[in-house]
Formats: structure tokens, C-alpha cells, sequence
């Protein structure tokens, strides 16, 4: 239960409260809320289900952050600094984190690169969210993140990562929002005192959507062995910092532009994050096996639930069938599973049933929804294209 | 007792059908923080009075404190049991995401586990509602609560069977999806439950280590009061639900249906059947909260997964609907709807020759005469 979100938060900021330093291990309180005497007494609803009315942030079982900085490092861009509870065991460069706000009463999980390096003292946790015009999360996070505001988080996950073995040269290349795992990738290593080259090339419509903007200036400056370079793909020049190389550049991607700020390119290891277009374009350019990549967007999804398209996959029974267009309980046992019903007509919730991609059409009341991890009642659901049961 | 139940065509239960489909899609699509807030209010409430209630029953050697304090843990239960539990096991809150109220993770405090609960009340209930022989919450397998259970000379128990009941009521829930009585006519084998009583051993045996042996050893010396409280605070909330739920089902006024009935119901028959099959209660906005708003209980059988605060609201609309389409709505203050439960288990316990075998008191509300018995309808599609 997160209470209290954006309103309550307001006030806090208003009063500007410090925050206190975290503590991240697990100390003699958290070992006796966890113990089996104080469940035996909070049974059976647990212990978390009176902290948490205490402070929204604190929890024996569950991961959860509070954020304890918003500032918006460019006009669509929201930057939040995230100090998470105990259960937090870190990230590596390059990760993400699943984060859950709540908006008009319903909980909303996106995935968020954590910006931070991997070796930040303070434990904190930074996060930078683009704001898409028609994004739910992202926006809702741009106008009303704020201070004492609680999300639930999970463990960072992604195989986007910094190979445990650094490489000596290395080219982190990025567009629009995907600057965030790259960052915390230059920042790690920065810290980490990295010997070798690095090439940072950002893809921004304009100057004015770069987020990190100054910092990357400043570590051009003084790290040694780091280049940085902006590319505008809307009109401006870009460029890097003052002396850097690779001033001037415009348009998308194209091997000019990294080979101006990577010179030794046959032994680079390459790190891209941003949209299809450009991860294609760098596996294009270079030595495919040298490219690592990520991409924020979603893949497309059709949502016409008449032609029954797709397949239906049943996760936990690692069952895999074409989507016959009847409801997702008649599939599933068509499939030979036997899933939990009761009235087979949407009123008694016994089949409720997390879905974990896909689309859905609810036969009853006609809505179509395709959020990511979400409780269906698989008796009234017929997939709108392809759909994961956690079945 | 199809003979009271009022006549409607085809068409008009089809019509009636979509008017509280409409209904019901206005309140979905309206949900959001305001149900979220409440039903987080309601939680607030209850747990502040959960530990208020244990904490003063550690001071119970002065009275009026183990007194305050039976009195904050039996409220804190009803409202853990009817307003948050019952409401939430119904997945009214699912839409969230809060996995502290999904309907099918939550679990609450009596001895029943939460998903025998679903089973035996949303399904089995919910969907069989006041069909005999089917639903059975019609008596619970203990009591006769319908003319149509032959009488036997067991039944001249009735009364005092209902008031067992109410007072381990709890435990009569627990052991509802049982059938005790089937497993007692060896209808039943005891192998077919095995899994049901190890499930209600394991909650129940969690009730009872917190309830009666966990906190009054911390309690120390006053152990035993916080043992005699805590049980208190049990049978008060035990009391309290068993009415609450035998007024939304057991008024006079009240219709059953038979199996051939409803063999091949329509949604507009369903919806016709969940009204003609509850009952509701007047009272205050305390008195709602307190019912765990099942004083609406015509509102909740039509539209189960609403969020139940929204029931009074709805109740407006439903009321005037059942008018415009001569329905019966079966509604009366506590005292008028409990004793004419009171009535009916007296009246049941007696052979049906004995009593003259009066038929049922016609339902409150006027309707248009039943001149022919109500035939289930088929609608293709
Ligand atoms: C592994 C991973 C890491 C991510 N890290 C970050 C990060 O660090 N910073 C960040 O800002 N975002 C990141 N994202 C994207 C983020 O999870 C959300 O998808 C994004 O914030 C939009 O969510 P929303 O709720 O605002 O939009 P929604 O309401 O979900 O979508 C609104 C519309 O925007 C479109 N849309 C959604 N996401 C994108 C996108 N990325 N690009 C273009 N169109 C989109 C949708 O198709 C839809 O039409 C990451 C995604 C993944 C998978
Ligand atoms: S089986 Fe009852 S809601 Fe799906």
C-alpha cells in the first residue's frame, strides 16, 4: 500500500524535510518486525500491513523506495532520487527497475534505467523519466513526483549490462530517454577510476532535451580518456564541450560521427540504448558482435480481438498454443490445464489469473486492456493478439 | 414458491437486464482514488482499532479498559470480516493492483480460510443464490430455512440450532464448505475433505495461537482476562455478522427458486433472481459500514464485484428501476427484517401440517399478479 502520493507529498516539499542518511542493512529492527513472533501476532494480515500505515515507505517484505529529490534536468525530462528500503541489493550498470506508482487508484509498473552509478555511497537510487505527450507514467512522475512520495520497486533486472571484466575502449551510444543506462554505465566506471577510452555519443532532437547536459561537460573536461559528444537529429549543430572532438555533429547516426570520438573503433566494445532505428543503424556500422543494445520502446501490439491472432502461452505450464479466439479459461483447459473457476460468467473473481503480456478483451464489458502484469478474469477474457498467462 | 414471484416477459427481463448492465458500467468506469481512499480508510480505521483494542486489554485488570478494549477488537473484526474482508475477497478492489487487496491474496481474521471463503460464498453462493438445493447458505446444512426442506423431527430443534450457529458462527463458516451434514449421512467420504481440513486447520490453528494463547501469555498475569476478552470480541463479532447475513436472505418476502427454474437462465433472469432472492436493511451511513454495506445486500448480489461502499448510491437507481418494472424490493429497518428471520426459524421448526401451512407473507412491495408459474426462458446466444 503506498498511501498518500502526490498530495500529501506536496506538503512535505513545502516544508522542505531533510532526509535523514539510509540505512541499508538489515539491523536489529527490521530482524524483529521480520520474526515469526510479530507475524504469528499481525496474523493474518503480516506485519507490513501496520507499518506501512505507520509510513508508506516502510516494509519487512517489500521493496519500496522514497523519493527524496525531484528536479527536471530538461523541460520534458524528470529526474527523481529514490532512497530505497532495505531490501534493496543494488544494481549493475546498465540495469532496470521495475517501479510501481499509483495513479487514480491504480497501481502502474514501468521499467526505469537507474541513472546512478553502481557504486553510489549514499545508496541512493536515480532515476530520469522522458515525459511521452501521451504517456500515463511517464507524465503523472514529470507533474506530480515529489518528495515523500513512496513506489514500489523491484530488483534490477536486464542483461544490458557492463561486462564484469571492463573492456579498455568502450563506445556508449544513446538516443532521447536511453541516455539513463549508459550514464550510470560512464558513471560506474568513472568511478571505478577506468584506464582506458571512452566515447559518449548522445542522439538529441535539440540541445534543450539533453538531460546530464553540464555533467558531461564537466567529466569531458576532467576525466581523462572520456569524449563526449552531442548529436542534434533536428536542425542545430551539435558537438561536444569546449576542446572536445567531435564538434559539429548533426543528423542520425552515422559511422563519422563515432569514429570522430572513437578513433580505435575495430577494438571497442559498443553500448547503444535508444530506439529501433538507431540500434539497427550501429549494428549496421560496426562489428555486430561488439554491440550490446537496448531499446525502451515496447514492441507494437494489435489489439483487434475478432481475428483470433497469436498464441497463447501458458508460462508456468510452458505450454505454447495458436489463439483460437474463445476465452482464455475455455484455451487454457482446451490446452489440458485446469484452472480454478467457479461461475464461468465474471462474477465470483475464482479465476482470477495474472496476465503477464498480451492483450485482452473483456467479453462483457467490451474494454481492452494490454497493461503488462496485471489480474484477469481469464472466463470473461478472450486475447486480443498474443497473451502470457501466468498459468 | 413460485407463485409470488411477479411475471415478466421474455423481453422485459431482457431490457431489465441492460438497465443494470448500464448501471453497473457507469460505477466501473467511475472507479478510481475515491474507492481506493475509502476502502484505505476503512483498513486505517480498523487496524488503529485492532491495536488500540489489544493495547488496552493488556491493562484488563481495570475494568473499563478490558470493557474498551472487547469493544475495539469486536468492531475491529467486524470491520476486518465485513467491510474489508468480505468486500475485498469479492475482488471489488482487484482493479488497484494493491496486492494487500487483491481478492484473491487477502486473508482475514476469523478461522475460515479465505479460499474456501471464495469457493463456498462467491461461487457456490453467489452464483446458486436461493436455489435449493444448491445454495448452501440456504440453512447452512443445519437449519431449514425454506418450506421446500421436508421437515423431519430434527428440525424442532431449529431455533436453538440458529442460535448455536450465531454464536460459533465462525466456525460454522470455517466449516461450511465441509458439509458436515452430507459427510455425517456418509453421502460423502471423510477422504474427499482431507485437503479442505488440513486448510482449515492451518488458519484456524494461526486464529487460535494469536487469539488465545500469544497474547495473553504476554500479557502475563493478566492472562486470562485478555483470553476471556478476546474470545468476547469473537462471539460479539460472531453475533453481529450471522445476523447481518440471515436478514439479507431469510426476511419474509424472500423467494427461493428450484433447480428446473433456473436451469437456463438469461443475465436478465440472473439479475431477477440474485433481487428477488436478497433482502435489504435501512439505517444509518455507521450502520452500512458496519453491515460491510450488506444492508445493500439486493445491490451486492447484483453486482458482487462493485466496491460495496458505492452500493448506497447505486440503491437509488435500483429501487426505482424494480418499481418501474413492478419487482418486488425487499427492504425494512433491523428490528422488522430481524424478526421476521426470528419468525421463519420458529415457524420452519414445527411440521408443516402443525402450522396450517400458511403460505409465505406476500412481498412488501406491490406486484403484478402471478397468474402463471415463472418458466426459465431461453435466449439464443
Ligand atoms: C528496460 C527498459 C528500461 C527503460 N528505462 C527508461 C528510462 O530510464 N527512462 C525513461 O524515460 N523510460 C524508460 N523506459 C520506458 C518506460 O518504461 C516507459 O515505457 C515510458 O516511461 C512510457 O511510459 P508511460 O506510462 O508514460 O507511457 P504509456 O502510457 O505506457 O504509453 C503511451 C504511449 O507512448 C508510447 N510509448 C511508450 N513507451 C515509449 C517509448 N519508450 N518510446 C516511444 N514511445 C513510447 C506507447 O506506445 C503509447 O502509445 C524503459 C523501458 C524499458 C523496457
Ligand atoms: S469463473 Fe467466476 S469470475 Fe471467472
Amino acid at each position: 500500500m503506498y498511501t498518500e502520493t502526490a498530495r500529501t507529498d506536496r506538503t512535505r516539499r513545502q516544508r522542505g524535510r531533510p532526509s535523514p542518511p539510509p540505512r541499508r542493512r538489515r539491523n536489529l529492527g527490521h530482524r524483529i518486525l521480520g520474526s515469526g513472533l510479530i507475524e504469528a501476532l499481525a496474523a493474518p494480515h503480516g506485519a507490513d500491513r501496520y507499518l506501512e500505515l505507520v509510513r508508506p515507505g516502510w516494509s519487512v517484505r517489500e521493496l519500496r523506495a522514497e523519493v527524496t529529490a525531484v528536479h527536471h534536468p530538461a523541460p520534458d525530462s524528470v529526474t527523481l532520487t529514490l532512497r530505497p528500503n532495505h531490501l534493496w541489493r543494488g544494481h549493475e550498470p546498465g540495469q532496470f527497475v521495475r517501479c510501481t506508482v499509483e495513479i487514480d487508484g491504480v497501481r502502474r509498473a514501468r521499467c526505469y534505467s537507474p541513472a546512478s552509478s553502481a557504486h553510489r555511497s549514499d545508496g541512493m537510487l536515480e532515476l530520469t523519466a522522458r515525459a511521452h505527450p501521451e504517456g500515463l507514467v511517464s507524465r503523472f512522475l514529470h507533474e506530480h513526483a515529489a518528495p515523500g512520495m513512496v513506489v514500489g520497486l523491484e530488483p534490477a533486472a536486464g542483461d544490458f549490462v557492463l561486462s564484469a571484466e571492463r573492456p579498455d575502449r568502450l563506445a556508449l551510444i544513446s538516443g532521447g530517454s536511453g541516455i539513463t543506462p549508459v550514464m550510470s554505465m560512464l558513471r560506474t566506471l568513472i568511478e571505478e577510476d577506468h584506464r582506458g577510452e571512452i566515447a559518449f555519443l548522445h542522439y538529441a532532437r535539440n540541445p534543450d532535451r539533453v538531460p546530464y547536459a553540464r555533467e558531461l561537460a564537466q567529466i569531458a573536461v576532467q576525466a581523462p580518456g572520456v569524449n563526449v559528444a552531442f548529436a542534434y537529429t533536428r536542425g542545430a549543430r551539435g558537438g561536444g564541450p569546449q576542446g572536445a572532438r567531435g564538434n559539429g555533429l548533426a543528423g542520425h547516426f552515422s559511422l563519422d560521427h563515432l569514429s570522430a570520438i572513437a578513433p580505435e573503433l575495430a577494438a571497442t566494445e559498443i553500448y547503444v540504448c535508444g530506439p529501433a532505428g538507431l540500434i539497427d543503424a550501429v549494428r549496421a556500422a560496426c562489428n555486430p558482435e561488439r554491440v550490446h543494445s537496448e531499446s525502451f520502446v515496447p514492441p507494437a501490439l494489435t489489439l483487434d480481438a475478432r481475428d483470433a491472432a497469436g498464441a497463447v502461452s501458458f508460462a508456468r505450464s510452458g505450454i505454447d498454443a495458436p489463439n483460437s479466439g474463445a476465452t482464455l479459461l475455455e484455451q487454457a483447459e482446451a490446452a489440458g490445464l485446469k484452472p480454478a473457476h467457479g461461475c464461468r460468467m465474471g462474477i465470483c473473481h475464482t479465476c482470477t489469473c495474472r496476465k503477464l503480456a498480451g492483450g485482452v478483451r473483456n467479453v462483457v464489458t467490451g474494454e481492452i486492456s494490454s497493461t503488462e502484469d496485471e489480474d484477469i478474469q481469464i472466463c470473461v477474457s478472450v486475447p486480443a493478439g498474443s497473451v502470457a498467462l501466468d498459468l | 414458491m413460485t407463485d409470488t414471484v411477479p411475471k415478466l416477459t421474455p423481453e422485459q427481463l431482457d431490457i431489465f437486464g441492460q438497465e443494470l448492465d448500464a448501471i453497473r458500467q457507469r460505477v466501473l468506469d467511475d472507479r478510481g482514488e475515491r474507492d481506493l481512499d475509502y476502502i484505505r480508510r476503512m483498513i486505517r480505521i480498523q487496524r488503529g482499532l485492532e491495536v488500540t483494542g489489544r493495547g488496552l486489554l493488556f491493562a484488563s485488570c481495570i475494568p473499563p479498559a478490558w470493557l474498551a478494549g472487547v469493544t475495539a477488537l469486536s468492531l475491529s473484526k467486524i470491520l476486518d470480516n465485513m467491510e474489508i474482508g468480505h468486500n475485498v475477497m469479492h475482488g471489488q478492489y482487484d482493479w488497484t493492483g494493491d496486492p494487500a487487496l487483491s481478492g484473491h491474496g487477502f486473508e482475514w481474521d476469523t478461522a475460515c480460510p479465505s479460499d474456501q471463503w471464495r469457493h463456498s460464498h462467491n461461487y457456490m453462493h453467489h452464483t446458486h443464490t436461493n436455489i435449493v438445493g444448491k445454495d448452501r447458505d440456504l440453512g447452512y446444512g443445519i437449519l431449514r430455512m425454506s418450506e421446500e426442506q421436508s421437515w423431519n423431527p430434527y428440525y424442532l430443534g431449529n431455533p436453538v440450532y440458529a442460535v448455536l450457529l450465531a454464536v460459533f458462527f465462525e466456525w460454522g463458516v470455517a466449516m461450511h464448505d465441509l458439509e458436515v451434514e452430507r459427510l455425517g449421512s456418509g453421502d460423502i467420504a471423510w477422504d474427499e475433505k482431507r485437503d479442505l481440513l488440513a486448510g482449515i486447520w492451518r488458519k484456524a490453528s494461526r486464529q487460535v495461537l494469536k487469539d488465545y494463547v500469544l497474547f495473553p501469555i504476554l500479557a502475563g498475569p493478566q492472562a486470562a482476562l485478555v483470553l476471556v476478552g478476546n474470545a468476547t470480541a469473537n462471539i460479539v463479532r460472531n453475533l453481529w455478522t450471522c445476523t447481518i447475513i440471515f436478514c439479507g436472505h431469510f426476511p419474509a418476502g424472500v423467494i427461493e427458486f428450484t433447480e428446473e427454474e433456473t436451469a437456463q437462465e438469461t443475465r436478465g433472469e440472473w439479475y431477477f433472481r440474485q433481487l428477488l432472492g436478497s433482502a435489504n436493511l435501512t439505517g444509518g451511513k455507521l450502520f452500512h459500514i458496519m453491515a460491510g454495506n450488506l444492508s445493500h445486500q439486493i445491490e451486492h448480489h447484483l453486482f458482487p464485484d462493485i466496491p460495496a461502499h458505492r452500493y448506497g448510491e447505486i440503491a437509488v437507481e435500483v429501487s426505482e428501476l424494480c418499481a418501474r418494472f413492478g419487482i418486488p424490493y425487499n427492504t425494512g429497518p433491523l428490528g422488522k427484517q430481524f424478526g421476521s428471520v426470528v419468525k421463519k426459524i420458529c415457524r420452519l421448526a414445527l411440521p408443516d401440517r402443525l402450522r396450517g401451512a400458511t403460505p409465505a407473507p406476500a412481498p412488501a412491495a406491490a406486484a403484478p399478479p402471478a397468474d402463471a408459474p415463472h418458466e426459465p426462458l431461453l435466449v439464443a446466444g
